[in-house]
């Protein structure tokens, strides 16, 4: 039998291993534009334990070995571009430790948001993680992997900036644990050492996270979305600053898109407000509407779109089904919020060259110390024409990006290769040296943000 | 080869594989979908099922063996109808039972599937056991064979030949001859409801049941059915009237509510004053009924019911939709769908796990018992628990 897969199977269990067509087919795809890349095995691993002896195997047998959370990134980014071996994370998916106190929960990174969040609303309702617009199948540990950011951001910046600390299998099959936690404390802080920008960011290319404690917030007991709309984008940007200056919202994103009609040219802010109490919520809303965006309507510049709208947790997306297409794709960028303006125009014009209904969002991360501005391109799954348009958009956009002076986020390989072009060469240098010293034999998700 | 007359090639590409479709209603867990639950390979999910037979219809992909057990895993439980916001979400078992059909049409089953057929045409009922010993549920019973009563109780293959199922069709026969129910049975002149055959994608074969039972009622002039099983009541509501088939049809959790609303049925004490219940999928979710078997336990004097994490829609199927129940591709793990619910059901600290349906008791009890917990947990059919 085939050497790697009989250690598979000793490792993780016949059900759980996979070369098989079938199986290679369905890990050959992931939900946005980018052509199939076949992995030779599939293995969905249950403990760190695990992980760590297929590492090492794949280490002797120099196999590639590519980490797979709920798949969601859009951007091919858990598609095996060396073949190897897939491994499925979404087994590991334990709560173990819910520190109401200290106000963070340890959980295993295959552990879905969705289920997270269902937790933390039956266990301690009046706590809550920040949880991104993705479907809620996506982990914990592949949103921590590109940097991820949820309906938190705007007060307390990227999910990355959220952790106590973390568990992580090296590239070379070694098992390190990060923050309080590695000297056998409860994982209440990740300082004063080490820095885990080693793991986040770099798309699984430099290790495995296995175990995260995430910082948890104070959840309030009454949430509801109201929206602000303008007509002229150039008022965007202050209008965000006036909001962020005055801090009563929880999550503020400012979006416009062609369809459905009523929203076309059309810029909206939507404006997530909770509270412990009415008069709480009254008080948030006076602030934001009577202080900060009267003037505004005032001035015949903008008007509320809606109010107290219900703000569902998880969010439910319907983006793909558009003209009933099966799919879409986005770039992601981090901006700063003045360029909302510049980013909206362009995109108009990509999408309208691609003869795609244009959706652009943005949103604002930190004190609008930047935002996360994406745009979105839908397409049809059996028309390999409409995916072309889409693919050349994204790359179009990608350019754009860089044009803008922004960074793009989460990006595909050719956007990370258009970001390595332009990096500054010792910053170049100094990723391929962490890369080669955690990753000697290149077996970590190799072709991502790979230094030539 | 592609397969150009598929029934769904124009839409199986909306599927965009987000997963939803994996959850319950309060989004708990991955698990929801029983195939995945037991498999965790993205192939087995609902999306990697859809995506599979796109590819198989486009020629992307060959059959093979392995392929028709990820189609065939699906349960049918509709837990992604349940759970997929896009538009084409009611169309979901329709477009897996659509690839079953083309598999049948091809001659492409895996062998526990061609096995069922077969025995289903040739028995009238999925074991191979002989047709002539369908009415032997009742020996022991006095219950009369149907002539113009009011009701017909159709028992199906599983409560008139699986053993333990068999304990459940006397117990529900019994209380309904206490009760005063006009009713009879049809013995051997019952055959296969074709639910399952008609999920496993055989339509010609479940056509063919559903005429010789639609005939046979006809002929004795039945006008309303009470159903063992879940899987009939779908049958009868769902499937036999596009064959002319058109008869009031009710569940017996359905007609024990109502009869012990009218006093007609006065349950004794309880065997266990904690009973949880685990949701059917063909009343549950296919038909939205989720009242009257509460109601009914409700009615048990002394019973405190208390439910499970996951239950009503978002209840977590045993496992034995579509034929499963005997062609058992869930089966031999801890996480088996139906193992992961004996585990369920024991931590609500229940003594009784009580079922409507002859698949779920004896998936069920099955679990329990290689679960270790028989000693704490009992399952019980519903009639079961109300027996005189
Ligand atoms: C409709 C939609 C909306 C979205 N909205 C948001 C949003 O609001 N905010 C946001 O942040 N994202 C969003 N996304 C993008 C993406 O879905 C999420 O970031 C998601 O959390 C990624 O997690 P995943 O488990 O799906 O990761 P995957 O796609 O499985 O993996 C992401 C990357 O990390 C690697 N990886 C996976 N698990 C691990 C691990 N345990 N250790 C190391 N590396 C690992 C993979 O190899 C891959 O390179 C959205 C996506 C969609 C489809
Ligand atoms: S069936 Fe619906 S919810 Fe499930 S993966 Fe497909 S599109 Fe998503
Ligand atoms: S019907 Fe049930 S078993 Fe079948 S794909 Fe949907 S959730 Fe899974």
């Amino acid at each position: 039998m085939d050497k790697i897969y009989s250690a598979l199977t000793q490792i993780v269990g016949e059900d759980y291993v996979s070369n098989r067509p079938e199986e290679l087919f369905t890990y050959s795809k992931d939900l946005g534009t980018s052509p199939p890349q076949f992995p030779e095995y599939v293995a969905a691993p249950r403990t760190a334990e695990e992980v760590s002896r297929i590492v090492r195997m794949a280490n002797q047998e120099k196999v590639a070995v590519v980490p797979l959370g709920g798949g969601m990134t859009l951007a091919g980014l858990a598609l095996p571009l060396r073949g190897g071996i897939v491994l499925d994370l979404k087994r590991m998916d334990r709560i173990i430790e819910l520190n109401e106190k200290a106000r963070y929960v340890v959980i295993e990174a295959g552990a879905s948001h969705g289920k997270l969040t269902a937790h933390l609303h039956k266990h301690a309702p009046h706590l809550m993680h920040s949880e991104p617009g993705a479907p809620p199948a996506a982990t914990i540990g592949g949103n921590l992997a590109i940097h991820g950011q949820g309906d938190l951001a705007h007060p307390y910046g990227f999910n990355s900036d959220m952790l106590n600390g973390l568990e992580v299998v090296l590239p070379t099959g070694e098992i390190c644990r990060f923050g309080s936690c590695a000297i056998g404390c409860a994982w209440y802080t990740l300082h004063p050492l080490p820095d885990l920008g080693l793991f986040l960011g770099w798309n699984g290319s430099t290790g495995i996270i296995t175990k995260v404690s995430l910082r948890l917030f104070p959840c309030k007991k009454f949430r509801e979305m109201d929206i602000f709309v303008v007509e002229d984008e150039t008022l965007i940007p202050d209008v965000l600053f006036a909001l962020t200056h005055v801090g009563m919202a929880e999550d503020l994103v400012a979006w416009s898109s062609a369809i459905p009609p009523f929203a076309n040219e059309l810029h909206h802010i939507s404006i997530n407000i909770t509270g412990d109490s009415k008069e709480e919520m009254e008080f948030k809303r006076r602030q934001i509407f009577d202080i900060k965006l009267s003037k505004y309507i005032r001035d015949g510049v903008g008007a509320i779109g809606a109010v107290a709208q219900p703000s569902e947790r998880p969010q439910i997306s319907k983006s793909a089904d558009w003209k009933k297409g099966g799919g879409f794709e986005y770039v992601g960028s981090i901006m700063p919020v003045a360029a909302y303006p510049e980013c909206y125009r362009r995109g108009a014009e990509i999408s309208t060259r691609h003869d795609i209904p244009y959706t652009v969002l943005g949103r604002v991360i930190g004190a609008a110390h930047g935002m996360m501005f994406s745009w979105s391109y839908a397409f049809n799954r059996a028309d390999d024409r409409s995916v072309q348009h889409a693919r050349d958009a994204l790359h179009e956009t990608d350019d754009l990006v860089m044009e803008l002076g922004g960074t793009i986020w989460k990006p595909a390989v050719f956007g990370q290769q258009l970001l390595m072009s332009r990096m500054d060469p010792n910053t170049l240098q100094m990723m391929k040296k962490v890369k080669t010293m955690l990753d000697p034999n290149g077996i970590m998700n190799p072709g991502n943000w790979e230094v030539a | 080869m592609a397969l150009a007359q598929y029934k769904y090639k124009d839409d199986i590409h909306r599927c965009f594989r987000c997963g939803y479709c994996k959850f319950p209603g309060d989004w708990s867990d991955v698990t929801n979908c029983p195939a995945y639950a037991r498999f965790r390979m993205e192939s087995y999910s609902t999306g990697g099922r859809l995506w599979l037979i796109r590819a198989w219809v486009n020629g992307e992909l060959q059959w093979s063996e392995h392929l028709g057990r990820i189609v065939y895993a699906c349960a049918a439980c509709n837990n992604c109808v349940e759970k997929c916001p896009l538009s084409f979400s009611d169309d979901i078992v329709q477009m897996v039972v659509a690839a079953k059909n083309e598999m049948v049409e091809l001659g492409l089953l895996p062998t526990p599937v061609k096995t069922y057929l077969q025995n289903v045409q040739l028995h009238g009922n999925p074991y191979g056991l002989a047709a002539k010993r369908r009415g032997e549920w009742m020996a022991d019973l006095a219950v009369a064979p149907y002539d113009d009563q009011e009701f017909l109780l159709f028992v199906g293959s599983e409560g008139a030949y699986d053993s333990r199922a068999q304990q459940a069709a006397r117990a529900l026969a019994l209380t309904l001859q206490a009760a005063g129910l006009s009713f009879g049975v049809l013995g051997k002149e019952e055959t296969d409801d074709g639910n399952e055959v008609e999920l496993l994608g055989e339509d010609g074969l479940a056509e063919m049941v559903a005429q010789q039972n639609i005939q046979t009622f006809q002929k004795k002039g039945v006008r309303k059915i009470v159903t063992f099983s879940p899987h009939a009541y779908n049958a009868f509501k769902a499937i036999y009237p596009k064959y002319g088939g058109r008869f009031e049809v009710w569940h017996y959790t359905q007609l024990l509510a109502q009869l012990m609303r009218k006093g007609a049925i006065k349950p004794a004490g309880a065997e266990a004053a904690k009973i949880t219940f685990h949701d059917p999928c063909f009343l549950g979710r296919w038909h939205n009924e989720y009242k009257a078997p509460r109601q009914v336990l409700q009615a048990i004097p002394g019973v405190q019911l208390v439910e499970m994490a996951r239950n009503k829609k978002s209840a977590l199927c045993c496992g034995g939709g579509a034929g499963n129940a005997v062609i058992d591709l869930l089966g031999g793990s801890p996480d088996s769908p139906a193992r992961i619910r004996a585990r369920e059901a024991a931590a609500t600290g229940a003594a009784v796990l009580a079922v409507a349906c002859p698949n779920c008791l004896t998936m069920l009890e099955d679990a329990v018992k290689v679960e270790g917990l028989e000693d704490r947990l009992a399952v019980r059919d519903i009639a079961e628990l109300i027996r005189p």
